[in-house]
C-alpha cells in the first residue's frame, strides 16, 4: 500500500514505460491475479465484516448488515492505543533513523575504501535475521526483566530504584521497535549514500559550504530517497506492530498499541466487527499519513 | 565587464599569487609530488601539463584544500593556507565531472557559493555570471537537463562567481568534443582577461596548454620538468620528456668532440651536429641532442656543406603521409635512426617518395641540448630496431617491384 504511494511519484517521470501491449498484459496477468484474490478479495470481506452487527440469535455469531457505528464505538474505546501505536511508531523511526543514519553512513561512505570490511559490516546489519525476530526480542525481554543484568546493574548504581522494571514499560516497547526496524532503517539508507559521488560533496567545500553545511545542503539531499523508504520501511510496520508491545514480549496492557487491540478482538474477545474496524482505521490512517509524507518530501525531484 | 566593474566585500579585488614551498605528497604505497616548488604570479594563466598520473591533479587537489600535503607549505596572497580547510580558502575549482549538484537548479548552483558566504543579493550576481556563460535562459533547469558543454560553462560560472584569487580549472575541457573545446579555449581565455583572476590550468593536452597559458609548467613523474612560456618551451626544451611531450623532437646521442666559443660540436654516428652552447644544458661527454621535425630541410641530392647549417645523411625514407598543409617523411638511418620532417606543401608537392635517399639540414640555431643521461633517453640511435625497419622497408620495396613487373 505504501509501496503503491511511492510508485506511483516515480513513475510519474518516466512516461515513455507506459505503453499498452498485449505481452505486458500477459505478464501482468499473474500478478494482478494475486493481489485480487490475497489483497483486494480480503480487503473487501474486511470492510464487510466491520459494518456487521451481533446476530440476536446465537451469541458469537454476527450478520451482515451497514453498523457503521462500529467505527465510532472502537475509536471511542481504544484511540488510547491508536495514538501510541502512532507515537511509539514515530518514535522508534525517529531513533532508528538516528542510529540507522550513521551507521549507513559509515558503511557506505567510511569504509568504501575497504571493500572487504565494507561487505562484513553489511553482513553484520543482516546478520540478525538469521535469527527470528521473536526470539530475539524474548531475549531481550530476558536482558531487561526485573532480575536481568541490565536493571541490576542500573540498581546498583542506584540510577533505578529498587523496585523498578524495565519490561511493561513504554521505554522497553520502543526500544524493541527500534532495535528492530533498524535493519531495515539502515539498508535503504546505505543503498543511496553507497553510490553517493562525493565529488559533490568536494565541490560543497570548494564553494566555501562548512563540513555541517555540506551535510545538510548537499549529501542528506542526496540521501534522501533512501531515508525516504527506510522511514517508510520502520514506521509503516511499526504502526501496526502487536510482537514488542504485548504483554509476553516488552510490554504491558499500558503499552498496549492498535496492534494488540486488533489481535485481541479477533482472537481473544472475537468481536470481528470492531477488529476488522480497527484494522480498516489503522490503513487508512497510515495511508493518510504516507501521502502527506509523501507529498511533502516530493520524491518526484528527487533524481 | 561589468562584474569587475562592482567591488563586492568578501571578494578578491584581483588575482593572488600562489606559491608552493616543498610539496610533498605521498600515498600508501608511491610519493605523488617530490618536493615541488612553485610559484604562480597573480594575474596570470597558468598551466601544469603532464601525463596522466604525473601529479598534476594531485597539485591541484593540494592547492584546493582537499587533499594536505605530507610536507611543505602553501601560500595564497603570502597567507600560509596549509592548515586550512578546503571552504576556507579563496580558491574555487572547475571540476573535471564538473560536480553539479544534481537535485539543485543551475542557478541554486550558481549561487551555492555566494549564498554560503552570506553574500545579499546572490541571486544577481548569479545571474550575472549565467550570462557571462551565456546560459541565463537555462537558470531554472537541472543540470540533467544540460548538455556537456552547457554543463562545463555553469560549472565554470559558478566557480567564477566567487571572485576566487585563484582559480584552479581540472581539465574542464576533456569531456567536450574538439570543436566545443576550441571554442571553451577562447572563451575561457576572454574571461580570464575580462576577470583578471589567477587561473591553474591542469591539463594533458599540450595544445590546449600553449594556447591558453601564459606560462606552462611540464610536469612529470611528480616533478616540475621545465616552466616558461609556451613558445619557449617548444622552442628550447631542456628534457627528453619536454621535447617529446610538447610536439615531437628528433632526437640523437653523440660525443662531444669540440667546444669553443659559443658553439659545441657533437659526432652524431659521424656527423658534426653543431650546437649553440647556451641551448645546449651539458657541454661534455655523451650529450643528447635535437631538432624540432618542422625546423629540418630534405634535400634529394647531397648538398654543399654550409656554415651555420647541421647536415646529417643520407637516409631513406621510409613513410610518406600527407596531410593537406604539409607533409610527415620519416626518414630512417642506421646512423641516425628515425628522423621525422614535416615539410611545407609550398612548391612543388611531394617532391620526395617512398625509397628516395635523402639528406637533411637546419639552422644550427634551432638545435637544442638536453639535460638527461644518454643512457636515460630511448633515442633514435642505430641499434637492432632500425635493422629490422630498414629490412622490412626492403621487402616492401622488393614487393613493389615484384608487383611492377607482373
Amino acid at each position: 500500500m505504501a509501496f503503491g504511494a511511492f510508485a506511483t511519484s516515480t513513475t510519474a517521470a518516466e512516461p515513455a514505460a507506459r505503453r499498452k501491449s498485449p505481452i505486458a498484459l500477459l505478464l501482468l496477468l499473474p500478478g494482478l491475479l494475486y493481489l485480487g484474490l490475497f489483497f483486494l478479495v480480503p480487503l473487501v470481506s474486511l470492510v464487510i465484516t466491520s459494518l456487521q452487527q451481533p446476530d440476536p440469535v446465537v451469541f458469537g455469531q454476527y450478520e451482515n448488515a451497514f453498523r457503521w457505528e462500529n467505527y465510532v464505538t472502537v475509536l471511542q474505546q481504544y484511540w488510547p492505543q491508536t495514538l501510541r501505536a502512532f507515537g511509539y511508531a514515530a518514535l522508534a523511526t525517529l531513533f532508528a533513523l538516528l542510529i540507522g543514519f550513521p551507521l549507513a553512513y559509515f558503511i557506505g561512505i567510511t569504509l568504501r575504501r575497504w571493500p572487504l570490511l565494507q561487505a562484513l559490516a553489511l553482513v553484520l546489519v543482516i546478520a540478525p535475521f538469521f535469527i527470528s525476530f521473536l526470539l530475539r526480542t524474548i531475549a531481550w525481554k530476558q536482558l531487561f526483566s526485573d532480575e536481568g543484568p541490565i536493571v541490576g546493574f542500573l540498581q546498583a548504581l542506584a540510577i533505578l530504584p529498587g523496585d523498578a522494571a524495565i519490561t511493561g514499560s513504554a521505554f522497553a516497547v520502543v526500544f524493541g521497535l527500534t532495535y528492530n526496524f533498524i535493519p531495515f532503517m539502515t539498508l535503504p539508507i546505505y543503498t543511496s549514500l553507497e553510490r553517493l559521488d562525493l565529488r559533490y560533496v568536494e565541490a560543497g567545500g570548494d564553494l566555501y559550504a562548512s563540513p555541517p553545511s555540506t551535510f545538510l545542503r548537499v549529501t542528506l539531499p542526496l540521501a534522501a530517497p533512501g531515508i525516504m523508504a527506510g522511514t517508510l520501511l520502520t514506521f509503516i510496520p511499526a504502526a501496526g506492530d502487536y510482537v514488542n508491545a504485548s504483554r509476553e514480549f516488552l510490554g504491558s496492557t499500558d503499552t498496549a498499541m492498535i496492534g494488540n487491540v486488533i489481535e485481541a478482538n479477533f482472537l481473544v474477545l472475537q468481536n470481528f466487527p470492531a477488529a476488522a474496524a480497527l484494522s480498516l482505521v489503522l490503513m487508512a490512517a497510515i495511508l493518510i499519513l504516507v501521502s502527506v509524507y509523501v507529498k511533502r518530501s516530493g520524491t518526484e525531484d528527487l533524481l | 565587464m561589468s562584474m569587475s566593474a562592482v567591488p563586492h566585500s568578501g571578494f578578491a579585488e584581483a588575482g593572488a599569487d600562489l606559491e608552493l614551498v616543498g610539496i610533498t605528497k605521498r600515498f600508501p604505497g608511491f610519493t605523488a609530488i617530490e618536493d615541488l616548488d612553485l610559484r604562480i604570479p597573480a594575474g596570470s594563466f597558468f598551466a601544469l601539463l603532464g601525463p596522466s598520473g604525473c601529479g598534476k591533479t594531485t597539485t591541484l587537489r593540494l592547492i584546493a584544500g582537499l587533499e594536505e600535503p605530507t610536507a611543505g607549505r602553501i601560500l595564497i596572497g603570502g597567507k600560509d593556507v596549509t592548515a586550512t580547510k578546503a571552504f576556507q580558502r579563496p580558491v574555487n575549482t572547475v571540476f573535471q565531472s564538473y560536480a553539479l549538484f544534481p537535485h539543485m537548479t543551475i542557478i541554486e548552483n550558481v549561487a551555492f557559493g555566494l549564498k554560503r558566504r552570506k553574500m545579499d543579493n546572490a541571486d544577481a550576481l548569479a545571474h550575472e555570471a549565467l550570462r557571462l556563460v551565456e546560459l541565463d535562459h537555462v537558470s531554472s533547469r537541472k543540470p540533467s537537463q544540460l548538455s556537456g558543454g552547457q554543463q562545463q560553462r555553469v560549472a565554470l560560472a559558478r566557480a567564477i562567481v566567487n571572485r576566487p584569487a585563484l582559480l584552479l580549472l581540472d581539465e574542464p575541457l576533456g569531456a567536450l568534443d574538439l570543436k566545443l573545446r576550441r571554442q571553451m579555449q577562447i572563451e575561457l581565455k576572454a574571461i580570464q582577461d575580462t576577470v583578471g583572476l589567477t587561473f591553474l590550468h591542469v591539463t594533458h593536452d599540450q595544445e590546449e596548454a600553449m594556447t591558453m597559458a601564459d606560462t606552462v609548467a611540464v610536469m612529470n613523474k611528480g616533478v616540475i620538468e621545465q616552466m616558461g612560456p609556451p613558445q619557449e618551451l617548444y622552442e628550447l626544451p631542456h628534457t627528453a620528456f619536454v621535447a617529446t611531450f610538447l610536439g615531437q623532437s628528433n632526437l640523437m646521442t653523440g660525443h662531444v668532440v669540440s667546444s669553443s666559443g659559443n658553439s659545441m660540436v657533437v659526432d652524431v654516428a659521424g656527423n658534426r651536429v653543431e650546437v649553440p652552447r647556451e641551448r645546449a644544458q651539458r657541454h661534455a661527454g655523451e650529450v643528447v641532442v635535437g631538432v624540432r621535425p618542422e625546423k629540418v630541410t630534405l634535400h634529394g641530392s647531397d648538398p654543399a656543406r654550409q656554415s651555420g647549417r647541421n647536415l646529417v645523411g643520407p637516409g631513406r625514407i621510409t613513410d610518406v603521409s600527407f596531410s593537406g598543409v604539409s607533409t610527415q617523411y620519416e626518414v630512417t638511418s642506421p646512423d641516425f635512426g628515425v628522423f621525422t620532417v614535416f615539410a611545407q606543401n609550398t612548391s612543388i608537392s611531394r617532391m620526395h617518395r617512398d625509397g628516395d635517399e635523402v639528406w637533411m639540414s637546419w639552422d644550427v640555431g634551432h638545435t637544442f641540448g638536453l639535460a638527461d643521461e644518454p643512457s636515460m633517453v630511448p633515442v633514435n640511435r642505430f641499434d637492432e630496431d632500425t635493422d629490422t625497419s630498414m629490412i622490412a622497408t626492403q621487402r616492401r620495396e622488393q614487393l613493389e617491384a615484384e608487383l611492377e613487373g607482373a
